[in-house]
C-alpha cells in the first residue's frame, strides 16, 4: 500500500526546473534513498514531501490525500502529524537539553511527556545524556537526539536530509543501525543523501539528475534484518 | 514546556534581553517622569504664576454694573456701594478654599496733600495675619500680590510693627513730584478727617500705582469715613485652565448648564466657578477673573502640558524604534530555531506568542525599572525647576503599563512580520 504517491510533480524557480515532471510511489514501511549530485533536486523533493514547500504542478498524495494545493496552515498540521524530520545540521534548540528538544516536538504536536521523551532517547541509546545541552553532546549524539525528536510523535514517514553528512564513520554506522532498526519496526524512511554507502543500505535507491528521476532500483545488496 | 522555552531563551540571550529591558526602561522612565510632573505641574506652575498677582477681582455689584455700562474699569462713579470687611474670611470657606492662595481688600479715597495737589490713597493689607472662621490662619497682603514692586528707598510697610496705622508707602512718581522721601512725614486731608503719615518706603510699580499712596486698611477707612467697608478685593487662586464647559459657563452663565454639567463645572477649579463661589459668600458682590492673568496661566499650563506630552511621545517612539531593532535582530539571530519550530509543527500564532511573551516579560521588567527611575527623574525635575518634590500619582501606573504594552507590541510588529514570512526550508537547508 502506497503511503506516498507523487505524480508529475514539477517545481520551477524562474527558468530553473528544480523538479521536472517527477513521479514516484513509496510503500508503507519502505526505506528509500534519494540520491544525486548537488542541484539535482533532492532537497526540493524532500521539502515538497515534507510539506515545507509546494510543487508548481502535479499531485502529492500523502496517506490518500492530495496535499499539493493545501494551505500553509494545513501543510503545517500535516507535517506535524505525519512527518518526522531529520536534518544534516541537527538543528537542536541550543538552550534546551536533549530531552527538552525531544519534548518540543511533542509540545507542538500534543502534550509534552518527559517519560515518553526519555524512552525515545533510550531507543537511540542516549538516555544517559538526556539532560545535557546540545553543546555538551558530540555530533553523533546530537543527530541521535534529532532522530528521537523525529520519532516521538510516531510519524508515518521519517524524512532524513543528509543524516550522516556531518558525522564520522563510527557515528554514521550508529545512525544507519538505528535506521535499520526503524525499518525493521515498519517505519517508512526516505533518506536524501549523496553518500553511496548510505544509499546502498536502503531498500530502494532513486537517483535524480537535473530534476528528473534517472534511476529507480531495488538494492540487490539490501538485507532484511 | 512553554515556560522552559522562555526561561531558556532568557538564559541564552541575557545581554539582548537586558538591552530590550533597558530600552523599555528608558521610555517608561521618561513617560513616568513626564506624566507625574504633568499631573503635578498644574499646582506647581500655578504657584509660580501667583507671582504675577491676583487673577480674580471682587467688586460691589452696583459698581460692576456701572463699570460694565460705561466700560470704565475701577471708575469712581458709585462711591456709595461697598463690600463688607467682616465677610472677608468667608472667601476661605468656599468649596475651592484650598485653592485660594492670597486675597487682599482695598478701600480708596482722594486726599489733599500739603502742596495742594490731590492724590489717591489706597487702604489695604500689607502683611496681614488673619484668623479664619475655619480656625486656620492666613498671612496675606500686597507684599504677596504685588511681588513685582521694587522698593526704591526705605522698606515695605510692616503691619505688625507698632504705630503701623500712621505709616504709608508712596509711589515713585508721586514722591518725585511732591519731593517726598522715605522717612518723611506727610499730612493728608479728606472731607472726613486728616492725618500725618510717615513714609516707610517709596515703591516703583511700573503703572498707575506710582501716583498713589498705599496705607493700612484701617487708616484709609478712618480717613474716608468708611469703617468696615471695602471697594474691592483681589484674590489669587490656583485654577484649572478653561475648557469648553468653563467657557460656556463664563459666557452664558451657570444657569445655561445642565445639572451634570453644572456639577462638573462647580466641582472643578475653573476661574469662573471659583468666582461664582466667591459671589455666593460675599454679599452683593461680583467676582470677575482678571482675564489677562487667567488666560496667560491657562495658556502657559496648556503649553507646558503639551511640551511634556510631546516629550513623552517622542521618548516612547524612541523606545519603540529601539525595541524594533533589538527584537528584529533577535528574530534574525534565532531564525534557525524558529524555522525548526515551524518544521516540527509550530504554527505562526504559537511562535509569535512565544516571541511576544519573551518581549512582554522583558517589557514588564523594563517598565518596573523605568517606573522607579522615572519617579526619581520626576523628583529631580521637581527640585530643580519648582524647588519641591513631585507627588507620586497612582494613575500614572496603569497609564505607563498601557503605554509600555502598546510600545512593546508596536515595536515587535516588524519582527513578528519577519517571523511570519520566514520559511523553514530557507533557514534549515540554507536554500
Amino acid at each position: 500500500m502506497s503511503v506516498l504517491e507523487i505524480k508529475n510533480v514539477s517545481k520551477i524557480y524562474g527558468d530553473l526546473h528544480a523538479l521536472d515532471n517527477v513521479s514516484l510511489s513509496v510503500e508503507e514501511g519502505e526505506w528509500v534513498a534519494i540520491m544525486g549530485p548537488s542541484g539535482s533536486g533532492k532537497s526540493t523533493l524532500m521539502n515538497i514531501i515534507g510539506c515545507m514547500d509546494k510543487a508548481t504542478s502535479g499531485q502529492v498524495i500523502l496517506d490518500g490525500r492530495d496535499i499539493a494545493k493545501e494551505s500553509q496552515k494545513k501543510l503545517t498540521a500535516i507535517r506535524r502529524d505525519k512527518i518526522g524530520l531529520i536534518f544534516q545540521q541537527f538543528h537542536l534548540v541550543n538552550y534546551l537539553t536533549a530531552v527538552e528538544n525531544v519534548m518540543v516536538s511533542q509540545y507542538y504536536h500534543s502534550i509534552p511527556d518527559e517519560k515518553e521523551a526519555l524512552e525515545a532517547l533510550d531507543r537511540v541509546g542516549l538516555r544517559e545524556r538526556a539532560h545535557h545541552l546540545p553543546s555538551q553532546l558530540s555530533g553523533g549524539e546530537q543527530q541521535r537526539v534529532c532522530i528521537a525528536r523525529a520519532l516521538i510523535n510516531y510519524p508515518q514517514i521519517v524524512l532524513a536530509d543528509e543524516p550522516t553528512g556531518n558525522l564520522d564513520e563510527a557515528n554514521e554506522n550508529i545512525v544507519l543501525d538505528i535506521f535499520k532498526q526503524l525499518h525493521k519496526e515498519g517505519t517508512t524512511l526516505i533518506v536524501v543523501t549523496h553518500d553511496p554507502e548510505v544509499g546502498e543500505v536502503a531498500q530502494r535507491t532513486i537517483t535524480l539528475e537535473y530534476g528528473k528521476i534517472v534511476r529507480d532500483v531495488k538494492n540487490a545488496t539490501f538485507q532484511e534484518t | 514546556m512553554f515556560f522552559r522555552m522562555i526561561r531558556g531563551a532568557f538564559a541564552r540571550q541575557k545581554m539582548k534581553m537586558l538591552m530590550i529591558a533597558l530600552t523599555i526602561a528608558l521610555g517608561a522612565s521618561l513617560a513616568t517622569a513626564m506624566l507625574n510632573v504633568m499631573m503635578d505641574v498644574g499646582d506647581k506652575v500655578n504657584q509660580e504664576l501667583k507671582a504675577y498677582g491676583a487673577n480674580i477681582t471682587v467688586v460691589p455689584k452696583s459698581r460692576s454694573v456701572l463699570d460694565d455700562l460705561y466700560e470704565m474699569e475701577g471708575s469712581e462713579t458709585d462711591q456709595g456701594s461697598y463690600l463688607r470687611e467682616d465677610e472677608l474670611g468667608k472667601i476661605k470657606t468656599i468649596f475651592w478654599a484650598f485653592n485660594i492662595v492670597d486675597f487682599t481688600p482695598f478701600i480708596d479715597t482722594q486726599v489733599s496733600l500739603p502742596s495742594g495737589s490731590e492724590a489717591k490713597i489706597v487702604g489695604t493689607w500689607f502683611n496681614h495675619h488673619m484668623e479664619l472662621p475655619t480656625g486656620e490662619t492666613l498671612d496675606t497682603g500686597i507684599q504677596n500680590l504685588r511681588s513685582w514692586w521694587t522698593i526704591t528707598s526705605g522698606e515695605w510697610l510692616d503691619e505688625t510693627a507698632q504705630k503701623s496705622a500712621d505709616v504709608c508707602m508712596v509711589g515713585e512718581v508721586l514722591a518725585q513730584n511732591e519731593g517726598i522721601s522715605a522717612g518723611d512725614s506727610i499730612h493728608v486731608k479728606t472731607a472726613a478727617g486728616e492725618k500725618d503719615l510717615t513714609v516707610a518706603g517709596i515703591y516703583n510699580a511700573g503703572g498707575d500705582e506710582d501716583n498713589q499712596i498705599f496705607a493700612p486698611l484701617d487708616t484709609v477707612q478712618a480717613l474716608s469715613g468708611t469703617d468696615g467697608k471695602l471697594t474691592s478685593i483681589e484674590v489669587s487662586a490656583l485654577t484649572t485652565p478653561d475648557n469648553d464647559l468653563a467657557r460656556k459657563a463664563a459666557k452664558e452663565g451657570p444657569e445655561s448648564l445642565s445639572i451634570s454639567q453644572y456639577e462638573t463645572w462647580y466641582c472643578t477649579a475653573y476661574v469662573s466657578s471659583i468666582c461664582f463661589q466667591i459671589q455666593e459668600v460675599i454679599t452683593d458682590s461680583v467676582a470677575n477673573p482678571v482675564r489677562q492673568v487667567a488666560d496667560s496661566e491657562g495658556a502657559i499650563m496648556e503649553k507646558t502640558e503639551l511640551l511634556m506630552v510631546l516629550i513623552t511621545l517622542l521618548s516612547l517612539l524612541g523606545s519603540a524604534l529601539g525595541i524594533t531593532n533589538l527584537v528584529t535582530a533577535s528574530v534574525m539571530e534565532r531564525s534557525q530555531e524558529i524555522g525548526l519550530l515551524k518544521a516540527v509543527g509550530a504554527t505562526d500564532g504559537r511562535i509569535s506568542a512565544l516571541i511576544l511573551s519573551e518581549v512582554m516579560i522583558t517589557g514588564v521588567i523594563g517598565a518596573v525599572i523605568g517606573y522607579f527611575a522615572g519617579f526619581g527623574f520626576a523628583q529631580i525635575i521637581g527640585q530643580t525647576v519648582f524647588g519641591s518634590s513631585i507627588d507620586m500619582k497612582p494613575m500614572v501606573i496603569p497609564i505607563v503599563i498601557a503605554l509600555v504594552l502598546a510600545v512593546t507590541l508596536l515595536g515587535s510588529i516588524p519582527a513578528i512580520r519577519m517571523l511570519l514570512r520566514l520559511r523553514p526550508t530557507e533557514v534549515l537547508h540554507g536554500r
